[in-house]
């Protein structure tokens, strides 16, 4: 029995895990159909924005994780979006391409500015005794965060103008328009949003892995992976991906090796992508978000 | 003489220029020359299955990556002749034919094959970094994991002696202007203009009885084994092959100098290539400014400001000038609203 809950623990984290690094690139493609490259490096932002907060600035870590790096790297994301992004809506490929360009240049900017280091960061919760097995605190403290993160989201799209507006954009924009709404405005919030969701999920995992100026490429796959099998539906596409390769690559990773885990959750995925090429919910849970 | 002639002529003297140059050249030029030539094959690559073929891969250094794995483990285990080289080919055309599969019966649209092949890519690189310890090994080569293979034999001719530096540069070269040739010709086949049909409409090709899926497939596998080949020669110019032939700036680095040469020719990525790889190299040698931060800006700043890269918007500049002179006046010039699309079609064919 406690094996069976420290088992569902450390699935459930795999999951959790997948909607942290996933879910800010999943409203982004989701709402504009931007596949923003520099995703992975707005991660890597928001962990040294929590680090730097709570070992140097000697902010409390819940204040620098939850608070500061969300609005830092949302505002980081919002300049881009001005800068570059903007000119070059509905040319998809361009702006994979420019976003590219971001990526490599924050990673340079950073390892010129920090060095190329890992720093860490301590774990702030103790590990949990159950029955003869122990399981991390902090992966539970994920679990939770993920749920939040997902409930809070649901409730921003359902709930709000802001939500109401940005799902008509993601529909047709131009009707927006006619209708006195300004689609420019909502999609710079919806590119912010998407980076302050990065930059949350950053600083999230840093206690765990450390943060290095390129550690966005290794978060990049599995985000990727995960938000094109999801589709265009937002929540339940990036919940319902979470859900299937949080199990595919923690069942081969418990059986093999974590690196197995990482190639079955590729194969799974092409697979996937081979008969459902419209990602999850182009398919089922068609009228969700 | 005909048009159809210059590219002919400018292969040759291409060709003789490379062949007598390294004589003129001290060793370590010669070294660092090879190595672009080396890359300049890989950008060939790219510019084919991008430029021409419309796949917009952007994980290409998986097959370089494969190419110059293949390569080191062939040549480890039956000696560094044409088996090694074969391998350096065949394994990424085999790789990005099942790929291709994937995508290419699936339907998947543009944007998801650029997601899928960079993910394979990372993943490839997260695979061979974790292959250290002595029980990951095929045949007689060691993967060594994060810190490669080291020691891998240098081209031999048939009687066991290794070929110098010069004579590398030699082979790199010749075989950069046998694959530039070979792609251009292939696009003058059935097949090539197939190609090009599907990357300009890819519904009309199909209505009209083309198999689309077909056409892409072959000409991925081909961008494969070309890409495969110059990793197969960069494994064995270094003598060493690590990880980071995988990793996302490798992947980067190949987007931008199709990018900047320009897509859509095959020349223009080779010139970029090389003047970029010149570049990085003089940036390099400084510790102000992170070669990342560079390359990042002018990936952007191109994507932003000169999409249809240089040396398409160097014809285009250029062209309306000589049409003016050729009818007698600047007046009669063509003028800019001729469209660069137009233009950039199947009038670039080397």
């Amino acid at each position: 029995m406690d094996f069976v809950a420290v088992l569902a623990i450390e699935f459930l984290g795999s999951i959790a895990i997948l909607v942290l690094i996933s879910i800010g690139l999943a409203v982004v493609f989701g709402m504009m159909k931007v596949i923003n490259m520099a995703h992975g490096e707005f991660l890597m932002l928001g962990g040294y924005v929590a680090i730097y907060g709570t070992n140097w600035a000697g902010l409390n870590f819940w204040v620098s994780s939850l608070v500061v790096a969300p609005l830092v790297v949302g505002a980081v994301g919002m300049g881009l979006e001005w800068l570059v992004v903007r000119h070059l809506y509905g040319r998809m490929i361009d702006t994979m391409l420019a976003t590219w360009g971001i990526s490599l240049a924050l990673v340079g900017a950073m390892t010129m500015l920090v060095g190329n280091t890992t720093q860490g960061l301590s774990t702030p919760l103790p590990s949990l005794q159950i029955g003869a097995y122990s399981a991390s605190g902090y992966v539970l403290y994920l679990i939770v965060l993920a749920g939040l993160v997902v409930a809070l989201l649901y409730a921003l799209f359902k709930r709000t103008t802001f939500g109401l507006l940005a799902r008509a954009t993601t529909q047709n924009a131009d009707m927006v328009a006619a209708l006195g709404g300004n689609p420019r405005r909502i999609y710079a919030s919806t590119f912010g949003l998407g980076a302050a969701l990065a930059g949350l999920g950053g600083a999230a995992l840093a206690p765990m892995t450390g943060v290095i100026p390129t550690i966005g490429a290794s978060y990049i796959a599995k985000a990727f992976i995960t938000v094109i099998s999801g589709g265009g539906a937002v929540i339940a596409g990036n919940l319902s991906a979470s859900v299937l390769y949080g199990v595919v690559s923690q069942v081969f990773t418990y059986l093999y090796t974590p690196v197995i885990g990482q190639v079955a959750l590729l194969v799974a995925a092409m697979v996937l992508i081979r008969f459902l090429p419209k990602g999850i919910t182009g398919r089922f849970f068609k009228r969700s978000i | 003489m005909t048009k159809q002639q210059y590219p002919v002529l400018a292969l040759v003297a291409v060709f003789g220029l490379a062949m007598a140059l390294p004589a003129q050249m001290q060793l370590y030029t010669v070294y660092e020359a090879t190595v672009y030539l080396v890359m300049a094959i890989l950008a060939l690559s790219l510019a084919f299955i991008w430029g021409k073929g419309g796949i917009m891969c952007l994980g290409q250094s998986a097959f370089f990556g494969l190419g110059a794995y293949a390569y080191a483990v062939a040549a480890l285990n039956f000696g560094p002749g044409v088996v090694a080289c074969l391998a350096a080919v065949a394994l990424p055309a085999l790789g990005a034919a099942l790929l291709g599969y994937f995508m290419f019966y699936g339907r998947i649209s543009d944007i998801y094959v650029g997601v899928i092949t960079l993910a394979v890519t990372l993943i490839l690189f997260n695979l061979m970094n974790s292959t250290s310890g002595p029980h990951y090994h095929i045949g007689q080569a060691r993967l060594g994991g994060f810190n490669g293979i080291t020691g891998i034999p240098t081209l031999a001719w048939p009687d066991g002696t290794p070929l110098s530096p010069a004579a590398l540069f030699r082979l790199t070269a010749g075989l950069l202007v046998a694959v530039l040739a070979a792609l251009g010709l292939y696009l003058r086949s059935p097949a090539g203009k197939l190609a090009l049909a599907v990357r300009e409409n890819e519904h009309r090709a199909e209505l009209l009885g083309y198999n689309v899926a077909l056409s892409k497939l072959s000409t991925f596998a081909i961008g494969g084994a070309v890409a495969g080949l110059a990793g197969g020669l960069f494994a064995n110019w270094g003598a060493f092959v690590s990880p980071t032939v995988f990793a996302l700036l490798q992947s980067a680095q190949i987007i931008i100098w199709v990018i900047v040469g320009g897509r859509g020719t095959l020349v223009g990525p080779i010139l970029g290539c090389i003047a970029l790889q010149w570049a990085t190299t003089q940036l390099g040698t400084q510790q102000v400014v992170q070669v990342n931060l560079v390359l990042g800006v002018v990936l952007s700043a191109f994507v932003l400001l000169v999409p249809a890269g240089l040396l398409p918007s160097l014809g285009k500049w250029v062209r309306p000038l000589r049409a003016a002179r050729a009818q007698g006046g600047p007046l009669a010039a063509a003028g800019p609203q001729r469209s660069a699309r137009h233009e950039g079609g199947s009038g670039h064919d080397a």
